[in-house]
């Protein structure tokens, strides 16, 4: 036991460089306050909490939960069926199902986001085409728009959906499902009560992943939502790098870490079963 | 009546014979064991049964009805898996409810028969637990207890022993007969374990790369091999070849001579092996390029030396003629 608490020690190291420690920093700012040239000073106060309360943060606050979450959710939907058949697929299949997939990330990122802004705008690829189909009159304003800002994040965070999904679809025995066709299940039987299950796990990593690098990102919500959309994670931007408001920044920061972590408890609460419990239990 | 007809059934695989074929009939409460060494095709054989791989060629019936082209959940029988097969994410219970839940069968229903299946495979104790949470054995015993709740016509078990040890699998192998017994349902078996066959069958099919080479009860092929494959790969023998054929002698039927005394052979001792209740003689035949081995019983407290020169007799009656 103390061997393996020894064991531990360089990761526990490296969580406390990297994470803790500027954690705490973080958490001390919200509590300060700042002078009129936007330095920190170590005074006691709650002034970044207050500002939090006033009605337009609160309303973007609630904005990046709803966007975070459908974010997660259309993910799944587009990922789940996609992980499902490059993991049934043939081995030399799976891989090139699996290059397709990381292959965008091989592209600088904001270079991929841009390419959205010339689909999406007035005299955009889309809107030229459906005004040729005569399919509309005039242009549909699509950039600048939730929806953009939507579409942006789901393409953006759908490998990080598809991924672990697949590897435990992969890893999964099918002899299981020869078990459970013998033992009497269709194969929507089998879907259902033996691979869903057992791609739980798969399923918590991505929407966590998904979930948490959405709520963070800011440079989709600046380009493809323009000055209307705003999202959290770009008031701590400005909060920062504009205002020079750190313990504001903080303060946003630390509320938003924490509702992130109990959202994802009560999820994690609400996808695992018995049997995982059981497991910990063990462990 | 005839649980399981194979009429004529073959398997070919990219061109290659796997099965080749086969026409059984298996009665019902019979014990029949596919015995052969792997890749004889054994495996093949019980998953068309299962309704896993169709047959290229041929039938299957099962209680009289045709269900050749009846996918595995509409067959009514069910296989013990070689790795078991449990899942993971379900306790004892729910494994073993599975199939009747598919069933849709009534709650109450499903509580008795649960409890019958536990009981019959001594887990009443280890409902709650998780098949990681158990022995080796104990999974075992839950892939049975899961196959046997459905009360299938059938019981096909594919080396439901292979990843036990020894002690272990001796156990089970009893308790399989009793179960067997006990319930009366027609089981069909495959191993590669000889012994393990012998003990646990009422009739064995012997395969070797996808042929049958025998079929009969375990005293039938033991006592009356009728290929070289079955003399040699059922029980030690020892082969003899004369201008007119091969014939076996069994170890047991040899009888060492001291001096040089009346005898079919004579030979210098290469090897004496003491096992408690027998001992063994591997014996250098004179002129010939073969030793043959010679059970002795307990009761042969003779001296016998390596390096000594003996003759070696058996009875005519003893001798089993074999085709090659």
């Amino acid at each position: 036991m103390r061997k393996s608490k020894l064991m531990l020690a360089p990761v526990l190291l490296w969580l406390s460089i990297f994470l803790l420690i500027p954690m705490l920093i973080v958490v001390v700012i919200s509590f300060t306050q700042r002078d009129t040239l936007g330095n920190v000073v170590f005074s006691f106060s709650l002034e970044g909490y207050k500002t939090f309360f006033d009605s337009l943060y609160l309303g973007i606050y609630w904005d990046t939960l709803v966007l975070s979450v459908l974010t997660t959710v259309i993910c799944l939907l587009v990922s789940y069926p996609l992980a499902y058949y490059i993991a049934n697929a043939p081995a030399k299949m799976q891989k090139w199902g699996l290059i397709l997939i990381t292959i965008p990330f091989w592209i600088n990122f904001l270079i991929r986001t841009y390419a959205w802004v010339l689909l999406l705008r007035t005299q955009g690829v889309v809107n030229t085409i459906l005004m040729h189909l005569g399919w509309i009159q005039d242009p549909i304003q699509m950039l600048y728009t939730k929806g953009a800002v939507l579409l942006g994040m789901v393409y953006n965070f759908i490998p990080f959906m598809v991924l672990p999904i697949y590897v435990a679809l992969e890893q999964m025995d099918k002899r299981l499902l020869d078990a459970a066709s013998d033992l009497g299940a269709s194969r929507w039987k089998a879907f259902r009560y033996i691979t869903l299950p057992q791609s739980k796990s798969g399923i918590m990593t991505g929407a966590v992943l998904v979930y948490v690098s959405t709520t963070g990102m800011f440079v989709v919500t600046d380009i493809l939502g323009g000055a209307k959309s705003m999202m959290i994670s770009n008031i701590i931007q400005s909060q920062y790098l504009g205002a020079r408001n750190w313990p504001f920044g903080s303060a946003l920061s630390v509320i938003f870490v924490i509702t992130s972590l109990i959202l994802i408890m009560l999820f994690n609460r609400a996808m695992q079963s018995k049997a995982d419990r059981a497991k910990e239990g063990r462990a | 009546m005839f649980m399981i007809e194979l009429v004529g059934i073959e398997k070919h695989f990219e061109g290659q014979v796997v099965v080749h074929p086969l026409s059984l009939t298996i009665k019902e409460g019979e014990f029949l064991t596919l015995l052969g060494p792997s890749g004889c095709g054994k495996t093949t054989i019980l998953r068309m049964i299962a309704g896993f791989e169709q047959p290229s060629k041929g039938e299957i019936l099962l209680a009289g009805e045709q269900v050749t082209e009846l996918a595995p959940n509409q067959r009514d029988l069910n296989l013990v898996f070689q790795h078991y097969a449990l899942f993971p994410h379900m306790t004892v219970e729910d494994n073993i409810a599975f199939g009747l839940k598919m069933k849709k069968m009534s709650l109450k229903e499903q509580k008795e028969r649960i409890a019958e299946a536990v009981a019959m495979t001594q887990l009443t104790a280890l409902t709650a637990r998780y098949p990681h949470q158990l022995s080796g054995g104990q999974q075992q015993r839950v892939a049975i207890a899961r196959a046997i709740a459905n009360k299938p016509k059938v019981l096909l078990l594919d080396e439901p022993l292979g990843a036990l040890d020894l002690q272990l699998r001796k156990n089970l192998q009893s308790e399989l007969k009793h179960l067997q017994r006990t319930l009366g349902i027609t089981f069909v078996y495959v191993t590669h374990d000889q012994e393990e066959a012998m003990m646990l069958s009422d009739r064995i099919v012997i395969l070797n790369q996808g042929k049958v080479e025998q079929i009969g009860t375990p005293r039938e092929i033991y006592a009356a091999p009728k290929t070289l494959f079955a003399a040699t790969f059922v029980g030690e023998n020892n082969v003899f070849s004369t201008p007119e054929g091969l014939f076996t002698v069994r170890p047991e039927k040899l009888r060492p001579v001291r001096g040089e005394l009346e005898a079919r052979k004579h030979g210098v001792i290469q090897d004496v092996l003491y096992l408690g209740n027998v001992h063994k003689l591997t014996v250098q035949l004179d002129n010939e390029p073969m030793t043959v081995t010679i059970a002795l019983d307990f009761t042969d407290e003779r001296p016998w030396q390596i390096g000594e020169r003996i003759g070696v007799n058996w009875n005519q009656r003893d001798e089993v003629a074999i085709g090659s």
